[in-house]
């Protein structure tokens, strides 16, 4: 490099030229960059911890616990879905905490079993029975399962083409003024609490219906499909509508240059060219409605049975942990099996999000280059 | 053919104007219903006096406080670590990196993960892992951390809103036109410095935003709290960290499913909602406006 005098008479140097190491700007890079890690770390460690919990299940566990007061007494007489490895055949439960299990136990020695979550367990879990505190518990999760794609299917269907179609209006046909309206209304709509809309839906929404319908139970599929619509529709209109203002302008200009009126370039230009990110948006939709748990828990009835009738109850995969997470026992199998709930919702909203993010935006991209 | 293209035309358009319209007559008999069902029982001495006859009469006070100490100690976790994660994104980040990406990625996700979730995990992870460890190393066992309180809700729930502040954050942050940056960097300033006097100073109302809206998401949400801290009714405030605490949502959640006498309460239930709802909708409504102002500057 030359050097260049320039008129202060500073001559730059190589030397002079080269980027001060300052101790300030290396320790806040470091930690900036450090910081921007929690996310991925935050989801790493959501992966691992709700795995961990649901890992009991599948491992022929023998765990010492501790049993605290008689509350109940179980028999198991002849039962082949659980096999207590304890010469009385009795077993009792109780307040079982994990962390003091040990200590105490020392203690009090006694009143101690092996608690052995056995095959049968993984077995009951594709079950037609969904019956966690009976005297045989069985984790059947089909009637979950059933109930959450039913309420799910119902909530898309109500919420998806209402949400599109509204999208469409604020992006093609409303004045500017009114789109200032709807946008940041709707926009308001996705900030509602969850519970504020479950308990409009029980309150409100479900008595409505029935006077209606005129179906026997209050609370069903239906009320909470539509309820969920509601906290559903934010998301879908919020992606759809910007999937369709980015739209390039020429499409839209060079369908109305060759005579399409503006209805016929919003349906049959416009729509179409915006169809992976409204299959995003239905998407994203359906990842929230799955994973609603305040609304199900309210709205739906909560009673686990199989039926494709959308006038009876269902209850949900969410509902299912959040009303009974808080009374199981620590480290129980329903625990367990709660969490492994857990961990299907995770990883279906997870490859939901992954779908939408990926394939989606990747397609997108492709066909607003003309390729 | 003319006109009757006129008509499926005014159809296709008043089919989706309807459909505009339907949103909002929603929203807006939503609030109407929740206005007229809560306006009797609301008002100062509701707001600011205890439960009386196990929940039957009385304010919802404890509610409320647990409520506003719930998102004080949720924004001091998460509107730090989000403006943060926001600045590494714009500022430092290459956009092509494979890290830039799949921060965005996982910043994305943790937007659509179920908020159930977040509370398992704040099981498994705050009140288990690492309150059950706190307990096991200082106290010897003694349960304290290893059980439900408002500081792990508080934490879980920051999770949770993290993507709100990185987002809003975001989108502020760029806003900040470059030619601000670049002529502090021409006058000598460092990356950093930079940063500290143009960038942060000129998204302020971002970040004011993000917590707004962050705020507003934990204040409603009641899933990851079920089970990691908040409480159906307690006669006293909380006063450390590791106490319990109520909640509205929580409040609201209880009351509606799981009283004595639900529709005696009925009047508590609509008067609880409306705090609620008038304190999300009262956040959100500011955050829009200033978001909308910004949107505006950004053109």
């Amino acid at each position: 490099m030359d050097n260049s005098i320039n008129n202060t008479g500073f001559v730059f140097t190589k030397e002079s030229l080269r980027k001060k190491f300052r101790w300030s700007e290396f320790l806040s890079e470091r930690i900036i960059t450090g910081v921007a890690f929690l996310s991925i770390t935050i989801i790493i460690l959501i992966f691992f911890f709700v795995f961990r919990e649901t890992l009991p299940i599948f491992k022929q566990k023998k765990e010492i616990v501790k049993v605290e007061s008689v509350q109940k007494q179980e028999q198991y007489g002849g039962d082949e879905n659980a096999q207590p490895t304890n010469a009385s055949g009795q077993e009792q439960y109780g307040v079982i905490t994990k962390d003091t299990m040990m200590t105490e136990n020392q203690v009090v020695g006694e009143d101690t079993v092996i608690h052995g979550a056995d095959e049968a367990t993984v077995k009951s879990l594709l079950g037609k029975d969904w019956l966690p505190v009976s005297d045989r518990p069985r984790y059947g999760l089909i009637p979950l399962l059933v109930g959450t794609v039913k309420i799910t299917l119902l909530a898309i269907l109500f919420a998806a083409p209402i949400a599109i179609l509204a999208a469409l209006f604020s992006a093609a046909f409303a004045p500017p003024w009114m789109r200032e309206i709807i946008k940041p209304a709707i926009e308001l709509l996705a900030g509602f609490p969850s519970v504020v809309i479950g308990f409009f839906a029980l309150m409100v929404m479900a008595s409505f219906f029935q006077n209606i319908f005129g179906y026997d139970t209050r609370l069903n599929a239906f009320v909470g499909g539509v309820a969920m619509a509601l906290a559903a529709i934010p998301i879908i209109y919020t992606i759809t509508e910007d999937a369709l203002t980015a739209v390039p302008r020429s499409y839209t200009e060079a369908s109305l240059a060759l005579g399409a009126s503006r209805w016929q370039t919003a349906l049959f230009v416009t729509l179409p060219a915006a169809t992976p990110g409204i299959f995003a948006a239905v998407l994203l939709g359906v990842g929230r409605v799955f994973g609603e748990t305040m609304i199900a828990l309210m709205a739906t009835g909560n009673a686990a049975m199989i039926s494709v009738n959308p006038f009876e109850s269902v209850r949900t995969l969410a509902a299912t942990i959040g009303a009974e997470m808080a009374e199981v026992v620590f480290g129980d199998t329903h625990y367990s099996v709660l969490f492994l709930i857990g961990s299907l919702l995770f990883i279906f909203t997870f490859g939901l999000n992954a779908l939408a993010e990926f394939y989606v935006k990747g397609k997108l991209v492709k066909r607003f280059q003309g390729k | 053919m003319n006109r009757k293209n006129r008509i499926t035309g005014a159809l296709f358009v008043g089919t989706t104007a309807f459909s505009a319209f339907l949103i909002i007559a929603v929203i807006i008999i939503l609030l109407v219903v929740i206005i007229i069902g809560g306006k009797d029982t609301f008002s100062w001495k509701f707001l600011t006096s205890f439960p009386e006859d196990g929940m039957m009469k009385g304010g919802i006070f404890p509610a409320i406080y647990g409520t506003v100490l719930l998102v004080l100690i949720m924004s001091v976790a998460a509107v730090p670590f989000g403006t943060i994660t926001a600045i590494y994104l714009t500022e430092y980040a290459k956009e092509t990196s494979i890290l830039a990406k799949t921060i965005r990625f996982a910043v994305r996700t943790l937007a659509t993960v179920p908020s159930i979730i977040f509370g398992l995990f704040g099981l498994g992870f705050f009140i288990k892992f690492v309150g059950g460890g706190m307990d096991n190393m200082f106290l010897g066992g003694q349960l304290k951390w290893g059980q439900p309180n408002i500081l792990w809700a508080s934490l879980t729930m920051s999770l949770l809103t993290l993507p709100v502040v990185i987002v809003s954050v975001e989108e502020a942050i760029r806003t900040v036109p470059r030619e601000m940056r670049e002529a502090s960097l021409a006058l000598g300033a460092t990356k950093w410095e930079t940063i500290k006097r143009i960038v942060i100073p000129g998204s302020r109302s971002g970040i004011m935003t993000g917590t707004i809206l962050a705020v507003s998401r934990g204040a409603g949400e009641v899933a990851p709290i079920l089970f990691t801290g908040a409480a159906y009714y307690l006669a006293t405030l909380p006063t450390s960290l590791s106490d319990q605490f109520m909640n509205l949502g929580y409040h609201i959640y209880i009351m509606a499913t799981q009283s004595a006498n639900v529709d005696q309460t009925l009047p508590i239930q609509f008067a609880t909602t409306l705090v609620l709802l008038m304190l999300t909708f009262m956040l959100n409504l500011t955050a829009v406006i200033i978001r909308s102002r910004l949107r505006r500057k950004a053109k």
